[in-house]
């Protein structure tokens, strides 16, 4: 910042994107660009030697052709069934008053935040043979995963569509009623036509994660079933056929760079003319029965496996106990654990914190970066570049991320491979997508003059932040926090693969204690994951007070 | 201690937005930058502001301020819509600069302020609270706190209703007199600029028409746009320009710029003089204060004139028009 | 006044994250290091680190960890995440820059490809009586210590069968009788080594016509899970989660974690159905420190180890009289034949085996 002392505009508008960028690039790109393009280059150069056609190769297999076209039906479908239950409950949730309403929209939140490891076995749990929904025989079938996805994000749409339905104009639609048209029409009509950004925009990125989501497929698909993300993962950790992982890494990469590049042609083309007045909320009436029942049924679909996980924690034999509970300060039968699952929570707590500060911070500045007013159309564009960049982590697998710190990350300046810094930074860049899209909304509703008018009355740059956008910033902010937070406590693909046993983090020593035998140790482990949902459901909570619009919408 | 412009010019990804453009701006006066929208005007404001880079030299008492950023020019910059942190009150909007300078009794400092601006007792207000118009005088008080060296108005009022427009013009050129600051204020209103400014600088296109005195300027726009643009009702050319010329008594032009008012009906009985214009109403439409005409006249077209309000003619009507000099403006 | 002083949220936010620093890992890494000095001043030789790289599932007492930094001198570092083969991936390719000392947990289905990779130093060691019946065929340098052994086998719920009235089935052949239709689970041989386990015994069962078994097994009912867990603790009748299927891969050693209270065991070990998987140590090719590789090899071989092997890790010792627990000793029976594939031939056609194996279960 003190560059802009003597600097000429037109070199410090550059200077200062540079100086605001640099540390999350730079991070990005040590920490995912490094290794990621050494496990691809790995696959390319399988034994010193540039050999593209054993990468072209792998996607002329049927098995290639096979495995694209599940995951994007199967993507394809959540996202549909996601946007036909989230639509009402945003409706209901943002439009109509009633009582717990902001409890409902917080819980309907922690699915997405929940690790993949314990929606798993809550869902195994419940639709298992012997589960209450056993009879539905739906255990291991593609009906499974995609109830699973959905399970995981109808929040993004009631989310990205609640807040703009919550800001949309009345007056149109009563306009349009005082014309003639039937309440149908007028959401037909008016409405819809409004909405429709968002919803675009809502479903272009729930089709991303449903696209690259990991642990649902594995875990309810049993392996019958493989997307483009597991079967990375198979390539990879199983059969080291790394010319394969890499075609389908860079297959996957260029897919989620076109999805984000709709996304966020979408999310521009919003009409900024649009009035944003938020209405107060009403009293439900009897025609919003429809809505409401709809948003039962999603809540119902969302608490059912989140049930079976409680009262499963609280059955030890066939009785009712606690003890699943007393026991989590043990290692667990045999000696399942390295630590107490209470200190694999506290290493969470802490990694968690870790994790948030770094995203926070870098978050922060890409946010910073990315919204400052472009002069030139080639800044724009450099802008937007960046703001793409920081998605990516969104769209590699775990597993090639994990593996290419292992070959990249290996040698001074940078032998990073045992650092306890890894799993905090692996979580960090996970979050930090959420927290760039929680902050560059807000950072992009403020009047550019707001800032002008304050630096014509001797503010510096310093002191022109904490005056306009810091005031602005600081509740986003907290809740940005909260969601890496939250983000950071469940996240398992890469912690699993990076944290070692005396660190292990709770979804890691869930997946364990289910990993080893003994009826004690899965109790603990149903025990632990309502812990860790509960844990994360007070963080989202406390979010929710927070009441910021873009939470979330991606 | 004066603004001076040479050769100032500013592009927009290639695309220039102000072209060599040359200015002074002597101390203690207020300069009105008057063009249509688009023509470039707030973007000189914002380059002298230090917001866009332009190539040129923009000076203040000859020194270069081509390296200084905004903050450090001195220049207070009021947008149209007063851009008040909404989250500080009216007494903590104003007193900003004071306390970025460390300045003692700025509690003082800012109920004067405001008492200057007619909102005495407001300093706990929220932004939100106040009208349109409060706000904007909230803006101002708050640019003129430091007593800035150029204070630097970007359509001041032109977010208000009419009404409140012209009232709030006349107060803005009283407090700038009172406080004698040096301004620069952009706006696309003529009757604005010439409530508010002592000199006027036209610009059309990225580029500096005409600049000078008010007075000087308004009697002499530089071409036929620019008068138009200074709220001449119509530019008359060739014969019909004679024709009104002789009937003001002047001589000769290639071109003249008529004001609405230029032309009245002279309702006193008598054959009239050699040279005045008769014609018939083809229109006539009343206002409270005159009747506007619209008047073919023979050799010249159709002219704009206004009749008082007691004696209307109807359309249709002959009727003998008497010229204004003083609402006439020959272009040359 | 309501409103926020400007000055005040910076500051608010800053001891907030003052706050959360010192909770944070980074801000308090000198744990560790407390822990380090005083380990190393406890210990008079003070020979360094040694570092163990193994799989999620590598347990061992604290006691025998602390005889062994006791005995040896070497403080014991333990890097455990992934399965047998995600471990062998890692060290391959890692391979010359290791992330450790010494690797355990490499088996007999994986051994060859970290050997080909040349992950392992060559190990000048004197294996213990009946350890060596376990050495990898085709280790011709002795880089691979064994360490323990255990039988894949399928397990039956023998409560279950009796309740029914049915007799269990016995043979490989048994589980693609319709009697026993809808009845097994296992977990995936394409990302379990247990799966990949009982693959390998239907391949040395049937040969070149295990895909024609497999679909056999397909076409009645069986479930694939995605792991070990997944079978045993969902679906099988006597896991954790009270699944409702009676047969199940599991282990030969699963019968002494289901013993009934009344001594006997709810669960056996199908013994024609067992497929013996062997787990190796060896020292890795770019060691920092071979001395203490070499004496945690050593250790890990040595009666301590051995005997904890059961409790700690469900497997079998591979040294001849070491003393099994007593619910081992009296229901985890071992195969005297158990199934097994030339090591080379895994290596060779594993991935292929795979690739066919997916096509056949997979929809």
């Amino acid at each position: 910042m003190s560059l802009s002392l003597s600097l000429p505009p037109a070199v410090r508008r550059p200077a200062s994107l540079v100086a605001l960028a640099a540390l999350p690039v730079v991070v990005l790109g040590c920490f995912f660009v490094l290794p990621v393009s050494g496990m691809v280059a790995r696959g390319f150069w399988p034994d010193g030697e540039l050999d593209v056609g054993a990468v072209l190769e792998v996607l002329t297999r049927s098995r290639t052709g096979r495995v694209v076209w599940f995951t994007v039906w199967s993507a394809g479908l959540a996202t549909v069934v996601s946007v036909l239950l989230g639509l009402p409950a945003a409706y209901a949730l943002h439009r109509l008053d009633f009582p717990l309403r902001r409890t409902v929209r917080a819980l309907l939140l922690v699915p997405f935040v929940l690790p993949t490891v314990v929606v798993g076995v809550a869902f195994r749990q419940l639709l298992g043979e012997s589960g209450p929904l056993g009879f539905l025989g739906l255990d291991g079938t593609p009906v499974a995963i995609v109830a699973g996805l959905v399970f995981f994000n109808a929040a993004v749409v009631i989310r990205a569509v609640g807040a703009s339905w919550e800001s949309l104009d009345s007056r149109p639609a009563e306009a349009a009623a005082a014309l003639g048209a039937s309440p149908a029409q007028v959401f037909r009509t008016v409405t819809l036509p409004t909405l429709r950004p968002a919803i675009v925009s809502a479903a272009s990125v729930v089709f991303l994660f449903c696209a690259t989501s990991f642990g649902v497929v594995l875990t309810l698909g049993g392996t019958r079933y493989s997307s483009v993300e597991t079967e990375i993962y198979l390539l990879t950790t199983d059969l080291l056929d790394l010319p394969g992982a890499a075609a389908l890494s860079l297959v996957q990469l260029a897919a989620v760079v076109a999805l984000l590049a709709v996304a966020a042609r979408l999310r521009h083309s919003a009409d900024p003319s649009v009035v944003r007045v938020p209405s107060r909320p009403r009293r439900p009436a009897r025609t919003d029965l429809p809505q409401l029942a709809m948003t039962v049924l999603l809540l119902a679909l969302v608490a059912a496996p989140i049930a079976t996980l409680v009262v499963g924690s609280l059955r030890v034999g066939d009785a009712w106990s606690l003890g699943n509970y007393r026991a989590l300060d043990s290692v667990g039968d045999q000696q399942a654990l390295v630590v107490p699952v209470t200190d694999a929570l506290v290493t969470s707590l802490r990694t968690a914190v870790d994790a948030t500060w770094m995203s926070l911070l870098l978050g922060l500045l890409v946010a910073l970066a990315v919204t400052r007013r472009s002069r030139s159309r080639a800044e724009r564009r450099l802008r937007t570049v960046l703001d793409g960049f920081f998605m990516l982590p969104l769209g590699v697998s775990a597993a090639t991320l994990g593996f290419g710190f292992l070959i990249t990350l290996d040698r001074p300046p940078l032998d990073l491979r045992d650092s306890a810094l890894l799993v905090p930074v692996a979580q960090a860049l996970v979050a930090l997508p959420l927290v760039v899209r929680t902050l560059v909304p807000v950072l992009d509703g403020i009047d550019d003059r707001q800032r002008q008018a304050a630096a014509s009355l001797g503010a510096g740059p310093l002191r022109t932040l904490l005056t306009v956008d810091v005031p602005v910033l600081w509740r986003p902010l907290l809740a940005a926090s909260g969601f890496a937070f939250a983000a950071s406590l469940g996240e398992f693909g890469a912690t699993a693969f990076l944290a070692r046993d005396e660190s292990a983090t709770l979804p890691v020593v869930i997946f364990r204690l289910i990993g080893h035998p003994g009826a004690m140790n899965y109790g603990m482990a149903l025990a632990a994951s309502v812990v860790l949902a509960a844990t994360t459901a007070a963080v989202m909570l406390a979010v929710e007070r927070l009441r910021v619009p873009s939470l979330g919408a991606l | 201690m004066s603004l001076s412009l040479a050769h100032v010019s500013v592009d927009y990804d290639g695309v220039p937005a102000v072209v060599d453009v040359d200015l002074e701006l002597p101390a203690g006066q207020v300069l009105a930058v008057l063009g249509p929208s688009g023509s470039g005007k707030s973007t000189l404001l914002r380059a002298v502001a230090g917001l866009e880079p332009a190539r040129g030299t923009i000076a203040w008492a000859g020194q270069d301020l081509g390296g200084v950023p905004t903050h450090r020019r001195g220049f207070a910059l009021m947008f149209q819509d007063g851009q008040l942190f909404g989250h500080l009150t009216v007494g903590r909007n104003v007193g900003y600069a004071l306390r970025l300078r460390k300045v003692r009794d700025a509690e003082a400092r800012v109920a004067e302020l405001l008492e200057l601006v007619g909102l005495a007792g407001y300093a706990d207000r929220l932004p939100g609270t106040l009208s349109g118009g409060e706000r904007q005088r909230v803006a101002l008080a708050r640019s003129l706190a430091v007593e800035p060296r150029l204070l630097l108005l970007d359509e001041p009022l032109s977010a208000l209703d009419a009404g409140l427009r012209e009232r709030l013009a006349g107060e803005l050129r009283d407090i700038l007199v009172a406080a004698g600051t040096t301004a620069l204020m952009v706006t696309h209103d003529h009757e604005e600029a010439y409530t508010v400014a002592d000199r006027i600088a036209v610009m059309r296109a990225g580029r500096l028409v005409q600049s000078g005195e008010i007075a000087q300027v308004w009697a002499a726009p530089a071409d036929p746009e620019t008068a138009l643009f200074l709220g001449y009702a119509r530019v008359l050319v060739d014969d019909a320009a004679q024709r009104v010329l002789a009937a003001a008594g002047l001589p000769p032009a290639p071109a003249v710029a008529v004001r609405r008012s230029a032309l009245t009906v002279d309702a006193s009985p008598g054959p009239g003089r050699l040279h005045d214009l008769r014609g018939v109403v083809l229109s006539a439409r009343m206002t409270p204060d005159q009747v506007r005409l619209v008047v073919g006249v023979e050799g010249v077209g159709e002219l704009d004139a206004v009749a008082s309000v007691g004696a209307h003619p109807a359309a249709g009507e002959p009727v003998r028009l008497v010229v204004d000099r003083s609402r006439l403006a020959v272009i040359r | 006044m309501r409103s926020i002083s400007a000055a005040r949220i910076p500051l608010g936010l800053a001891a907030l994250a003052l706050v959360a620093t010192s909770c944070s890992l980074v801000g308090s890494g000198d744990d560790d290091e407390g822990r380090d000095a005083g380990g190393s001043s406890g210990s008079p030789q003070a020979g360094g680190t040694v570092v163990l790289v193994t799989h999620e599932s590598f347990a061992l007492p604290d006691e025998v960890v602390a005889a062994f930094e006791e005995e040896s001198g070497y403080q014991l570092e333990v890097r455990a995440s992934g399965d047998a083969g995600t471990l062998t991936n890692k060290l391959v390719l890692t391979e010359g820059n290791p992330t450790g000392d010494v690797a355990f947990g490499v088996d007999n289905t994986f051994a060859s490809r970290a050997l080909e990779a040349g992950v392992f130093d060559g190990l000048d060691l004197d294996l213990p009586a009946g350890a060596e019946t376990y050495a990898l065929d085709g280790d011709d340098d002795h880089a691979l210590a064994p360490v323990d052994n255990a039988g894949v086998c399928v397990n039956v719920d023998d409560t279950w069968f009796a309740d029914k009235g049915i007799d269990p089935p016995a043979t490989l052949a048994d589980l693609t009788d319709p009697a026993y239709e809808d009845l097994f689970v296992l977990p995936s041989a394409a990302t379990s080594s247990v799966g990949l386990a009982f693959l390998l015994t239907t391949i040395d069962e049937y040969g070149d016509d295990w895909p024609d078994y497999w679909s056999d097994l397909m076409d009645n009912g069986a479930r694939l899970t995605n792991g070990w867990s997944d079978a045993y603790q969902a679906d099988f009748t006597q896991g954790g989660g009270k699944g409702d299927r009676p047969i199940v891969l599991s282990y030969d050693s699963s019968p002494a974690f289901t013993v009934d209270g009344k001594g006997g065991t709810t669960t056996s070990a199908l013994l024609d159905t067992c497929f013996r998987q062997v787990e190796y140590a060896g020292v890795l090719a770019g060691a920092k420190n071979p001395d203490g590789a070499k004496a945690l090899v050593e250790f890990l071989l040595g009666p301590q180890v051995q005997a904890a092997l059961p409790e700690s890790m469900y497997v079998f010792p591979v040294v001849d009289g070491v003393e099994l627990p007593a619910d081992w000793a009296s229901f985890a029976k071992q195969s005297d034949e158990p199934h097994e594939v030339d090591p080379a031939e895994v290596a060779e056609q594993r991935d292929a085996w795979l690739t066919e194996w997916r096509d056949v279960t997979t929809g």
